[in-house]
């Protein structure tokens, strides 16, 4: 008998059908992966079977009995549990209070908190999952805090484990980790449920496969059968092919920094004498593990960290002094990290967003001071157009666009004004396949015009695809930016783990 | 200097100071738990003059003093109530709401009072709680008369500050009361009802907040009147921030406020000569921003304090 299963399943938002009669199965100790695009429908469903919504049609069963739907606490009760793409921990509190919230009887006049450390320490021996019950969640690393919501499932008693795009906070060790606890829980039994698109994970992970596209279930092969190609077919249905970067001569020097430096609180040194030139018609990439600076950089070449010493110059002029503002206005585009923190204003409208860091041109000002909103609006419709946004208009909410089309209206501000210098921090993560060509696409058609671009990224397969030249950070240091072709994959992780490896 | 000193030696500014933090107490935990549960309570100053007037109506009706104080608590827990239907269920803004409840609730007290009592000049006295004292320890010098011979209300106000920590640090509900505050989430994902838990949070609260108004009119001035709460809810919201949320720092607090009190009142009395009395006036505010801007340096906010949260809504 199946651990799981869901009968035909469906939920509707307003007109957008999420999930259209899905029927799956899970098997005692299976890994099954759920593949699919963002906004397949792979979330909704999850949500379904942990009652944070109701099915409008179908039913689900946990080992055979009927599960009540919209009902959080009936699914923790028949053992689910689900680790949430955005982690459901209060970072004020302690490890062994997060964990067991839930677990008692609210009225009860105490907790049993000695009793729960012991559950808590024999668990995390048992698992192999290392924890600190009295540390501070908020002082955990991402890996760590991950940890915490497996234990934390698992202290409730789950035999089904829902992982909701787990890796993508991951670091690569970190998922290497991840992998090793999860066999070795459905080794004991467990029902192992795994939300991603990144398909060589998937590969590397499942027993078996169930694809989603547009809110439907399209196949389900055993991962022994299935190839990467298809699997990436099915996912996105059409056949999608990366562009390839073409050979090109660099140009004149666009941006060159020579010892450059930067400093944060405290004057704690983020950069340690940075130089770098990058030239038009190339693309230099930067690889490291997350923290070792490239957000300090991405600061001071985007305008808004002034306090560093040594030198910033575009076509050879000095950059000292000048602010966000100056730098676009002098050619610089920026496409930031965080798409929604820093990159658009969620509640504020597409055209308003794509005027943001243009607010000085004649083209949308009337009376040099009052927002020509016809203009604005026009400007936003062609921007849409011509960067295939799918939106509603110019006049809907930008947080109810996807994030690919997020990132789309981003490369419509930052590169529309066909900037010298571009600098793309993690243009593609979290973006699905299709998003990603047209992103990657957009990077080559600036260098092909002649731009400068500065590609941070912490996936080397992409750095690799995509740059001239590469270099590595560690703990604010930068290697030497080398062609990209001499260096190895291991080379290059070897660096990232500081090791200092000269071009030969 | 030496008057200061004379001051602090003067039994009489001890008990002074003992009766002033009374309210604060009550007001600065009921604030604290809302607020730990995520949900700023601006209701406060309105809250307090509402169990001021029902605290003191209620035994000037005939009931008793106990039962003017459960009365007190139940009609601060219902503006509680309304409060939270705003804020939590609705998801409106709990600033805008908490003034709007604080201007409600103190005008229904002063219509309530006058539609009762259409032709009193001089607001009438009520026979008040009388002193406990605790014998043997309230002869101490100094601080035993202080502290043990007191209102009880003063003893209840006391006991609340162990009994909070207690239930917010070490009982499941307390947790999920201060886990709200942090992740509501995290408490959804558990299979608790996050509205209901804040809500209760602040009706609880509430109900501390008027059982703080109620000491005015029943332990300390005797009558009720216009503008009696006198901006002692809104020193209760500081001193929550001052107190970093917890119950302990609350108390230290606000007793450094009420020890400022008593000390200018008594500090314009005999320097009144020199300095203008608004200096003195001015005192106990300036010290609360200078002590705050010490204390609250590296307080942790609750994390979801202000964010309402929806159910099923897209993060």
């Amino acid at each position: 008998m199946s651990r799981l299963s869901f009968k035909q399943i469906s939920k509707r938002f307003g007109s957008l059908v999420a999930n259209d009669s899905i029927s799956l199965s899970l098997d005692p100790g299976e890994i099954m992966a759920l593949l699919g695009e963002n906004g397949a429908g792979k979330t909704t469903l999850m949500n379904i079977l942990f009652g944070h919504y109701e099915a409008d049609e179908g039913s689900i069963e946990v080992d055979g009995k009927q599960l009540t739907p919209g009902s959080t606490e009936a699914a923790i009760q028949a053992g689910i549990g689900m680790v949430h793409q955005h982690f459901t921990l209060a970072d004020n509190l302690t490890v062994i209070e997060n964990i067991i919230l839930g677990t008692e009887s609210l009225w009860s006049w105490r907790h049993g908190l000695s009793a729960a450390r012991r559950k808590l320490i024999d668990m995390s021996e048992r698992y192999s999952l290392v924890i600190d019950p009295d540390a501070q969640a908020g002082a955990l690393s991402i890996g760590e805090r991950q940890r915490i919501e497996i234990l934390k499932a698992l202290y409730r008693g789950a035999r089904i484990l829902i992982l909701d795009e787990p890796t993508a906070v991951l670091t690569p060790q970190e998922t290497e980790n991840l992998f090793v606890t999860l066999r070795s829980l459905t080794a004991k039994g467990l029902s192992v449920i795994f939300i991603s698109h990144k398909l060589h994970e998937i590969l590397a992970i499942s027993d078996r496969i169930s694809i989603l596209r547009r809110g439907k279930i399209v196949d389900t092969i055993k991962t022994s059968e299935a190839s990467r190609s298809e699997l990436a077919e099915k996912m996105v249905g059409e056949v999608v092919t990366r562009p390839q970067l073409e050979a090109m001569q660099p140009g004149a020097p666009v941006l060159t920094l020579a010892g450059l430096s930067a400093y944060g609180d405290d004057k704690f040194p983020l950069l340690n004498s940075v130089d770098l030139t990058i030239h038009a018609h190339e693309i230099v990439g930067i690889a490291g593990v997350a923290g070792n600076g490239q957000t300090a950089l991405a600061d001071v070449l985007s305008g808004l960290n002034r306090d560093y010493s040594g030198e910033l110059k575009l076509h050879g002029d000095t950059l000292t002094d000048a602010g966000p503002s100056d730098f676009v206005a002098r050619g610089i585009g920026r496409i930031p990290e965080d798409r929604h923190v820093r990159g658009m204003i969620g509640d504020m409208q597409i055209w308003e967003n794509l005027i943001s860091e243009d607010l000085r041109s004649e083209q949308i000002l009337k009376w040099k001071i009052v927002i020509n909103k016809d203009a604005a609006i026009k400007r936003a419709e062609h921007l849409i157009e011509r960067f295939d946004v799918r939106c509603e208009g110019p006049q809907a909410q930008t947080k109810l666009l996807s994030g690919g089309n997020i990132q789309k209206l981003i490369l419509a501000r930052a590169l529309s004004p066909e900037p010298d210098f571009i600098l793309a921090n993690q243009p593609v993560r979290g973006l699905d396949e299709g998003a990603i060509a047209y992103v990657q696409e957009q990077l080559f058609d600036a260098r092909k015009r002649g731009a400068a671009i500065l590609l941070i990224s912490e996936d080397l397969d992409e750095l690799l695809s995509l740059c001239d030249r590469i270099a590595v950070m560690y703990q604010g240091n930068l290697s030497e930016a080398v062609p990209t072709p001499t260096r190895t994959v291991t080379e290059l992780g070897l660096m990232m783990a500081g090791q200092v490896i000269h071009a030969n | 200097m030496s008057d200061l000193l004379d001051i602090l030696l003067t039994a009489g500014f001890w008990a002074a100071t003992v009766r002033i933090v009374s309210p604060l107490i009550f007001g600065t935990l009921g604030e604290l738990i809302c607020e730990r549960a995520g949900v700023l309570n601006l209701g406060i100053e309105g809250i307090m003059t509402v169990g001021a007037m029902c605290g003191w109506m209620w035994v000037y009706q005939g009931g008793d003093l106990w039962g003017g104080v459960i009365f007190a608590a139940s009609m601060g827990a219902l503006f509680g109530l309304l409060h939270a239907s705003f804020t939590v269920y609705l998801g409106l803004s709990q600033h805008v709401t908490g003034i709007g409840i604080t201007l409600f609730a103190s005008s229904l007290s002063y219509f309530v009072y006058r539609m009762l009592l259409p032709s009193a000049t001089t607001p009438p006295k009520i026979a008040p709680f009388q002193n406990l004292e605790i014998p043997v320890l309230s002869d101490i010098p100094l601080i035993g008369e202080a502290l043990f011979n007191q209102s009880p209300l003063t003893y209840l106000a006391l006991l609340c500050v162990p009994v909070v920590w207690y239930v917010l640090h070490r009982t499941p509900i307390g947790l999920a009361v201060r886990m709200a505050g942090e992740n509501p989430v995290a408490v959804e994902a558990q299979g608790i009802d996050v509205l209901a838990v804040r809500t209760g949070a602040v009706m609880v609260g509430s109900a501390l907040m008027a059982v703080g108004g109620a000491f005015i009119t029943m332990s300390w001035f005797d009558a009720f009147y216009f503008g009696m709460v006198n901006g002692r809810g809104w020193i209760c919201v500081a001193l929550v921030i001052f107190a970093s949320w917890k119950p302990g720092k609350a108390l230290l607090g606000a007793f450094l406020f009420a020890g400022l009190e008593a000390m200018q009142v008594r500090a314009q009395q005999s320097a009144g000569a020199f300095i203008p009395y608004q200096f003195f006036l001015m005192l106990p505010y300036v010290m609360s921003i200078l002590a705050m801007i010490i204390m609250a340096r590296r307080a942790q906010y609750p994390q979801a304090l202000l964010v309402p949260f929806r159910r099923g809504e897209r993060v």
